[in-house]
């Protein structure tokens, strides 16, 4: 009874600190807000996920154009707005990186390699 | 030390709480500190969960009966392996394995995100500190395991038909499936709460989900070979409401993991896709409350208790929220895309979902329309196995055609030309195995002859393409075929690793095709030295046993088996008599034929006093194709599940692109 109470006194102190922790280590932080991304990092990152799911679909489909699985008619028809939806993809991020330079007052087009 | 198990329940308890409010209160007003504070307090939950484990696990291997828990589910005599799997074998012990697992889904699944999607487990943590919540409370208030008695000299014992080594996997493998689609809830219910509707929360969830589908599908596999074997009827899935209950989450599950390719591939499907994991989660919740409510009878359901009104009044909030959030969040949840054709793989998924959907939603109505029934007329109305059997034959067999025609379509639209020529080899040979099964005389079963026809064709496909693929990798600089075929699994695991559990469902159905459509029966009363026929077949009734074992007296009776003229050996079947217990179980024979898969499979199900016995036995053809799915499915699950170096360094890349810190 008493080592039950024990232990459980001791796995309650440790789960109290485990909690107090983030306070405990930064008692009067500089800034406590989230660090959240602002709407262009949440473009950004939307661009950077269309430009994926086109380069992706285009690798797919020129490996299944490849194997036979894809007919050359079907191919065609289907690369070629493919192929526009990546394009879209990468000017829109150029233009986004741009856009932030110039917020910024320096060019950041590497950033978005 | 039953009171440091409850004082670790109610740590736990106090740990949701906080979790909950202090998550909800960090992520609305940005708070950092906050935040991770009930992060914390989520894997301090796992903590004293897991000590709460500990203490339960160290009363059962010390047969203390002081535990009300221990005293009802062992004994003495119980092996240690079975007073291990107590743990999960009655109703509290379950709950506080759903509690362990939860906690440590939900510690492992923050801790592996909080880098890359650290605004979206801001949200996560209250979401899975509410599910938290409720299992503790559960656990504290309505049924605890530390509940503590006057020690009697023994226990009850467990249900004899639980002791069997498949009960050391089977509910542990449905637990970690039922509770591992709590993972995908939360981040989805996280994104929708958040507003943060891009693609990290499927990524975040993607092998979470696959994994929680891995454990329920070979889960329900165990659990029907643990019937075959063990509860002696003869068969091996009964659509036991139970049963159902594991089957229907997986179902919802195997759809997501279909309409999510479309989402990430076409931007499509974004309401489905949040539905459907919010029906997953809801069904395993539901599958709990069937097993653990004793609301049913089944013969997996093995408690009657009073935890019915507070699951189902769990399962109605969480509906009800999480619709809510879908519904505010629908202007963000309209897709980009439209579907461009009705000749594409997306709307082949599409059609897939539609069928799992139709065939999810056909079981449930099984299931509940008993419980409806008899609220409303007073009297349970059970809907038979013809039910099942119709619509699993209605939305199964296409299913099982779109399996074979779903990979082989071209994104986006594909000529009928190219269809025509793709399908070309798969149809022939399709076509020639009807013909040639009917000239065999499989044309006894239609529905049987359509699922071997429909079934070649899906295996035709994907020999088809593993043959394409590795040819083209050879093409492209692979030193040896070896290495191509390698180099094409490798390159796209869960397209390949795909196909493998495409090819395990195929064995299955041809499994379920053969030893349900094509099965034959033959029952006889026998006394010692009398024979009996079935098939190819003859069984002679040669002697009765009786022997004693740790719990249990074991009678069997012991048959001479040939087939033609070949001598085929002895083959033994009976019941164990189980003391302590005060029960009796079925104990069958099975022969198994490792060439053509066939059993032979015999129940001794009623011994007299004069030494005769009543056998009823089976002939199965491919039966054992289903437990050979099992490892083809886990295979192919694996290959899935492997981290994909390639992908890693894109989402790396993605994540460094916008200043994210690319810890995952």
């Amino acid at each position: 009874m008493t080592l039950a109470l024990l232990l459980a006194a001791l796995l309650a102190v440790t789960c109290v600190v485990a909690v107090a922790l983030p306070f405990l280590r930064e008692p009067e932080p500089e800034s406590d807000s989230l660090d959240e991304l602002d709407d262009d990092e949440r473009r950004r990152l939307e661009l950077l996920e269309v430009r994926d799911r086109a380069l992706a679909a285009l690798k797919e489909l020129e490996f299944d154009h490849r194997t036979g699985t894809i007919s050359d008619e079907d191919y065609r028809a289907l690369v070629g707005p493919l192929r526009r939806d990546a394009a879209a993809a990468l000017q829109g991020l150029d233009e986004e990186g741009n856009a932030a330079a110039g917020r910024q007052g320096h060019p950041t087009r590497e950033r978005i390699s | 030390m039953a009171e440091l198990g409850r004082a670790a329940l109610l740590l736990t308890l106090g740990l949701s709480v906080y979790a909950l409010v202090a998550g909800a209160a960090a992520a609305r007003l940005g708070r950092r500190r906050l935040a991770q504070s009930a992060q914390n307090a989520l894997l301090a939950a796992f903590l004293s969960t897991l000590v709460a484990s500990g203490v339960l696990l160290a009363a059962l291997l010390r047969n203390d009966f002081s535990f009300t828990y221990v005293a009802r589910t062992t004994s003495e005599a119980l092996p240690t392996a079975y007073t291990i799997s107590a743990f999960w074998g009655g109703q509290e012990g379950s709950l506080l394995l759903w509690l362990l697992v939860l906690t440590g889904f939900g510690a492992a699944a923050v801790r592996l995100n909080r880098g890359w999607a650290r605004d979206l487990i801001v949200w996560v943590v209250p979401v899975f500190a509410a599910v938290t919540l409720f299992f503790s409370f559960l656990l504290v208030v309505v049924a605890s395991p530390f509940a503590t008695q006057a020690p009697p000299p023994d226990g009850a014992g467990m249900t004899p038909s639980l002791q069997n080594p498949y009960m050391l996997a089977h509910p542990p493998l449905l637990y970690l499936g039922y509770v591992g689609l709590t993972v995908p809830f939360a981040f989805a219910l996280a994104a929708l709460l958040s507003g943060r509707m891009d693609e990290r929360w499927l990524i975040a969830t993607r092998r979470w989900t696959l994994f929680a589908w891995t454990a329920l599908g070979i889960g329900q596999l165990l659990g029907a070979h643990w019937a075959y074997e063990e509860v002696g009827w003869g068969g091996y899935y009964a659509w036991d409401p139970v049963e159902n209950a594991a089957l229907m989450p997986w179902l919802a599950a195997t759809a997501f993991l279909h309409s999510v390719m479309i989402q990430e591939k076409r931007g499509m499907l974004r309401v489905w896709n949040v539905l459907l994991v919010i029906l997953a989660f809801s069904l395993s919740l539901f599958g709990t409350f069937l097993t653990r409510s004793g609301v049913v009878n089944s013969i997996h359901s093995f408690t009657q208790s009073s935890i019915g009104p507070w699951f189902l009044g769990f399962i109605g909030l969480t509906v009800a929220v999480s619709l809510a959030v879908v519904f505010w969040r629908l202007p963000q949840l309209r897709s980009p895309t439209k579907l461009e054709s009705p000749i594409s793989r997306e709307a082949a998924f599409l059609y897939n979902n539609l069928l799992l959907l139709a065939l999810c939603l056909a079981i449930l109505w099984g299931v509940v329309y008993p419980l409806i029934s008899e609220a409303v007329r007073g009297e349970s109305v059970v809907l038979g196995r013809s039910y099942y059997d119709f619509f699993l034959r209605a939305f199964g067999l296409p299913l099982l055609l779109l399996m074979g025609i779903g990979p082989l379509v071209a994104w986006r639209r594909a000529s009928v030309r190219n269809l025509l020529t793709t399908f070309r080899w798969p149809t022939g040979v399709a076509v020639a195995t009807g013909l040639v099964l009917l000239a065999l005389g499989a044309g006894s079963s239609i529905p049987g002859l359509v699922a071997y026809t429909f079934a070649s064709f899906v295996g035709a496909t994907i020999v088809l393409e593993f043959a394409r693929g590795t040819r083209a990798r050879k093409a492209l600089g692979a030193t040896s075929w070896p290495g191509a075929f390698s180099s094409l699994i490798s390159r796209n695991r869960r397209r390949y690793g795909g196909y493998v559990v495409h090819a395990a469902i195929v064995l299955l159905a041809v499994g379920i095709a053969g030893s349900s459509a094509f099965d034959s029966v033959a029952e006889a009363k026998l006394s010692r030295g009398e024979a009996l026929e079935i098939g190819d077949y003859r069984l002679v009734y040669r002697t009765l046993d009786e022997r004693q074992s740790a719990n249990a007296t074991e009678i069997r009776a012991t048959l001479d088996v040939s087939r033609g003229d070949r001598d085929l050996g002895t083959l033994q079947a009976g019941k164990n008599a189980y003391t302590i217990e005060q029960q009796v179980s079925n104990e069958v024979g099975i022969r198994s034929d490792p060439l053509t898969g066939e059993d032979l499979f015999v129940i001794a199900e009623q011994i007299d006093a004069d030494g005769s016995v009543y056998f009823r036995v089976f002939v199965k053809p491919l039966v054992n194709l289903i437990w050979v799915a099992g490892l083809v499915f886990l295979l192919g699950s694996l290959i899935a599940l492997w981290p994909d170096a390639r992908e890693q360094r894109r989402l790396v890349a993605r994540t460094r692109a916008i200043g994210v810190p690319a810890t995952r």
